[in-house]
């Protein structure tokens, strides 16, 4: 293309854009699927109001740092975010985002399922709107489990998963017992052993915000886990996040794997799982102290404060969070498809009710309470998580450690060492200490 | 030679290079400064900014993870040079050898130049070194081994294996020129002589090529010690592959608190300026026009 | 005089070259073959080397999913416009360095390139405040300011080497016939130099194409070139190392396609001073 037509293009669409007296609004968004799906349903969106939509498709972490970066300097560059569970009601109690407490009457927010609201929200308010949810559950191969000569309860403890690993695993056949996450980083392998610890009895943080990895119940978690998958895990288990787990479980490499509710619509889709017909659900272990493993988070959709663009993106969040909006996946993909764990609406509607992760989607979800995540009181809330704006670098380094004892590379109790000087260090420098 | 004129003008035709390199270093280095004194945590509105003294190089410099970095970023930069210089050398003298097609081996021996780091990273990372998937693992499985996880067992070979990929091109072009430019009558007045190869090539070949050597182990080393996105896409700094650069990375941005970065930031740059003095002495000396 | 050589030898010699040539280019070979393939057929065991259903479905995926020529251009204007002001600003301060060379010349050269060695990341929160207050940010021109930065002293120190070479003479004699400065840089001096001129824009070129740090941070929807785009392609759900190909193919062809047509000038001048 020349230059003379470059800019006779841009000419052309400024006259369009100003003649059609719309906005455009440029969105942050992650590469997941359900994101992608919806980039590709944007002109509905822009029949519907006439807006147009700029999107920012980033890498999850790649996007983390790019709307850190622009929301505390107040940059200015996205008119609607998304974030998770964990930076909302942070950035909400900042100031920095707008509340969604205008919605219209159509939107029904009322039907946001309670949990996910409850974690988008600060003292009440709703700061962003939930585009889809989950929380971490038990997949497992029927067939495997059968040849095994066992059967899943639908709430397993840690011992009977152990076993059972050990049972299904056939080294030979290149099948594992199970596959966990062990990539460093808070929101892969970090998320899944905190939520883990939790059912163990373990916290990050006493009352007065020590770290607790000196106690034994960390150590517990620690040494269960290296055990297990020493003994049933994939070979290079400690680079293994969500995406890695997911295609090993599609191949047909894992007996069972315990993670995102969102991933039962991929293992259960023929076209990209070899296993799509004999996938059973559970809930996530417990150990019998009261707490099981699973945990809940949103990708949920905000807008900055300081945004020239407020009514246009709130008309967006209405679009992509509604129930037309799922409707409308569902008229194009199947029901399997929608973004789930969003709205109560969902689960009671019977086209749904047909879909076989549904009821344990639902029940997995509701099981879990940010409020309520460790056995022993703790000060944060959050359950794979402790909402406070120094967890995500804390829990990071400290994933890290952890995942250098997956390695080989290190002893438990090196690493919990390191990770309680990691973490009461960084505490210190921010004053909670 | 030069008057009092050419002089002046000389001056003021370097002026606008000069000033704005000037104003690019020093606007961002005196705000780096101004930060690395202060408490600033920009995800934390509650805390006001305020002097803390020397606080964050303190804390910077004790943190455990402060001189495993340094020792990291030395082997990553020393482990890259040795390899590109070493093969460099070799490819450079084959491809000065006679033989067919040799225009289209050079194409082939500089591509990865062209690709840039993200690219790299990520297809080497998924591609090839995935334990499941990769070629590699396909390729020890063919032959019976069990695949290797490379970016866990041996993550800092891995991330200097992708880095040297990168830079071989240019050591190997830079090396070639300076062989091309040998003179060949010396050569083969030695090669009569009956020196032998090997010989020749260390008294030859290798001190004519010092100078070419300075001059890559500088360009590189300068790349070399900011390299982010090789670590950022395989290991995340995870495995020990946390460089100073990325450990500056993490405080800055996944831990947000720009004060404790900012100082780890003027660490860096004295660490940078003792490695460019030292290799500016044994470039400097080169220089000599 | 030419080194007499046996055939045999020119055979080894082409075979070894070839052979490393070739396993050199293998992952940029292997990649452009995966984006032909289905997601099932990039990750078969055993791999399928050129025998498959070659598609270009992932090319199609990737384009509706992005737009491909924006970003392209963003990075033609980003890397291109950097290059061209840096050298405009580096030739006049290259030809007094080598010319009327002072004491401090080589110091001044030697903290120039110093100046690269700041880590990038270090800076970023300052700079993207000031990129906030003068409204640059997500702007072609801000990034082409700051790329053109990055790798001035790249562009002076080339252009210096370059100029050293041409003998004093020369344009000396252009001044004894009354030439102007301005008419001695512009009729003499670049003429002469256009081999490492061309050389140092297209190195330049390449380095400011594959820029990943500040291209990323400080730009959103209008400025984003390549780097961008692929950054969206790493990682997501499912199998991905088709798609993930295809994209890859679509950031480096264009710069390896330029790099090929032009290696000869790219190569002839690539000395960096190595040569006397």
């Amino acid at each position: 293309m020349s230059l003379r037509n470059a800019f006779l293009a841009a000419t052309a669409l400024a006259l369009v854009s100003t003649a059609a007296q719309a906005e455009t609004i440029t969105i942050a968004t992650v590469n997941n699927g359900d994101m992608i799906r919806m980039q590709g349903l944007t002109d509905d969106f822009t029949t519907k109001t006439g807006h147009t939509v700029e999107w920012v498709t980033l890498e999850e972490n790649v996007l983390r740092q790019r709307v850190t970066t622009d929301i505390t300097t107040k940059g200015g560059q996205f008119d609607i975010l998304t974030i998770g569970m964990y930076e909302t009601p942070i950035w909400g109690a900042n100031g920095w985002l707008i509340p969604l407490d205008d919605l219209s009457e159509d939107y029904d927010v009322d039907d946001i399922l309670p949990a996910m609201a409850g974690g988008l929200s600060h003292d009440g308010t709703l700061y962003a709107a939930p585009f889809y949810g989950e929380s971490s559950m038990i997949m497992y191969r029927t067939d495997l489990m059968e040849k095994a000569g066992m059967e899943m309860p639908e709430a397993p403890t840690w011992e009977f998963i152990r076993e059972a690993a050990a049972a299904m695993t056939d080294r030979d056949n290149d099948i594992n017992g199970i596959c966990l996450r062990g990539k460093a980083g808070w929101g892969e392998g970090g998320a899944f052993i905190t939520a883990m610890s939790n059912s163990f009895g373990a916290r990050w943080f006493d009352m007065d915000w020590n770290a607790q990895f000196d106690t034994q119940p960390w150590a517990d978690t620690l040494n269960f886990y290296v055990g297990m998958m020493n003994e049933s895990g994939p070979a290079g288990f400690a680079t293994n996040g969500f995406n890695e787990n997911l295609s090993l479980f599609q191949q047909g490499k894992c007996g069972m794997w315990i993670d995102a509710t969102v991933a039962a619509s991929f293992v259960t889709n023929p076209n990209d799982s070899t296993v799509a017909d004999s996938v059973g659900f559970a809930l996530a272990p417990d150990n019998g102290l009261g707490k099981r493993s699973n945990w809940l988070w949103a990708w949920a959709l905000a807008i900055p404060a300081g945004t020239a663009k407020e009514a246009a993106a709130k008309q967006f969040i209405e679009w992509a969070t509604s129930k037309d909006y799922i409707e409308l996946v569902a008229e194009k993909e199947g029901w399997a498809n929608v973004p789930p764990g969003a709205r109560t609406s969902l689960y009671e509607n019977p086209n749904y009710q047909a879909v076989p992760f549904a009821k344990m989607t639902l029940e997995s979800i509701l099981s879990a309470d940010p409020n309520n995540s460790t056995v022993e009181p703790s000060p944060y809330v959050g359950i794979q998580f402790a909402a406070i704006p120094e967890f995500a670098g804390i829990a990071t380094e400290v994933s890290q450690e952890f995942s250098a004892v997956y390695a080989g590379q290190q002893t438990v109790e090196e690493a919990l060492e390191k990770a309680q000087a990691i973490t009461n260090d960084a505490m210190e420098a921010a004053g909670y200490r | 030679m030069a008057t009092q004129h050419s002089r002046s003008a000389a001056r003021f035709m370097m002026a606008p290079a000069v000033i704005l390199l000037l104003g690019w270093m020093l606007v961002p280095l005196v705000m780096t400064l101004w930060f690395s004194f202060r408490r600033f945590l920009p995800n934390r509105p509650d805390i006001v900014p305020g002097w803390v003294g020397f606080d964050n190089y303190v804390r910077f410099v004790t943190s455990s993870a402060f001189w495993p970095s340094v020792q990291t970023t030395l082997i990553i930069v020393g482990g890259a040079l040795l390899i590109t210089i070493v093969l460099g050398v070799l490819l450079a003298l084959l491809l000065d050898q006679p033989m067919w097609g040799q225009g289209v081996v050079r194409i082939l021996v500089i591509a990865p130049f062209f690709v840039m780091p993200t690219v790299s990273a990520l297809v080497w990372k998924n591609i090839f070194m995935d334990p499941v998937n990769g070629l590699f693992a396909h390729l020890w499985r063919a032959f019976g081994a069990e695949p290797v996880v490379w970016l866990s067992d041996a993550p800092l070979f891995s991330i200097i294996l992708i880095v040297s990929w990168q830079w071989l091109p240019f050591a190997t072009l830079i090396l070639l020129t300076a062989i091309q430019s040998l003179d060949s009558e010396q050569l083969e007045a030695s090669e009569m002589d009956g020196a032998p190869p090997l010989s020749r090539f260390f008294y030859i070949i290798l001190p004519h090529l010092s100078r070419a050597i300075t001059i890559v182990i500088l360009i590189q080393t300068i790349f070399l010690l900011s390299v982010f996105a090789e670590i950022f896409v395989t290991t995340g700094g995870a495995f020990g592959t946390r460089t100073l650069t990325y450990l500056i990375f993490q405080r800055v941005l996944e831990s947000q608190n720009v004060g404790l970065g900012s100082a780890g930031g003027v660490y860096a740059i004295i660490l940078a300026n003792i490695i460019a003095i030292f290799l500016m002495r044994i470039v400097g000396k080169n220089l000599d026009a | 005089m030419s080194r007499a050589v046996t055939t045999r030898r020119k055979t080894i010699n082409t075979v070894l070259a070839w052979s490393i040539g070739f396993l050199i280019f293998f992952p940029i070979l292997w990649t452009i073959l995966t984006s032909f393939k289905t997601e099932a057929q990039a990750i078969n065991d055993p791999p399928l080397f050129l025998f498959f259903d070659w598609t270009l479905e992932n090319y199609a995926v990737v384009q509706e999913r992005s737009d491909y020529m924006r970003f392209l251009w963003n990075s033609v204007i980003i890397a291109g416009g950097s290059t061209l002001i840096g050298v405009m600003i580096a030739i006049p301060a290259a030809w007094s360095m080598a010319f009327v060379p002072s004491k401090r010349t080589k110091d001044i050269l030697l903290w120039m390139l110093s100046t690269k060695m700041l880590p990038a990341v270090g800076v970023l929160y300052p700079i993207y405040l000031i990129f906030i207050e003068l409204g640059l940010l997500d702007t072609r021109i801000g990034l082409v300011v700051v790329i053109m930065l990055i790798n001035l002293p790249i562009i002076v120190w080339m252009l210096y080497t370059y100029f050293k070479e041409i003998p004093g003479e020369i344009l000396e004699a252009a001044r004894m016939d009354g030439a102007s400065l301005r008419e001695e840089i512009i009729y003499v001096l670049t003429p002469m130099a256009v081999p490492g001129i061309a050389s140092t824009i297209l190195l330049n070129f390449i380095l400011a194409w594959n820029e990943a740090f500040w291209t990323l941070n400080l730009t959103a929807a209008q400025a984003a070139p390549l780097t961008a785009f692929i950054a969206s392609y790493s990682s997501p759900e499912g199998l991905f190392y088709a798609k993930l190909s295809a994209a890859s193919t679509m950031a480096i062809a264009p710069i390896l396609i330029l790099g090929w047509f032009s290696q000869k000038q790219l190569v002839r001048g690539l000395t960096f001073g190595a040569v006397k």
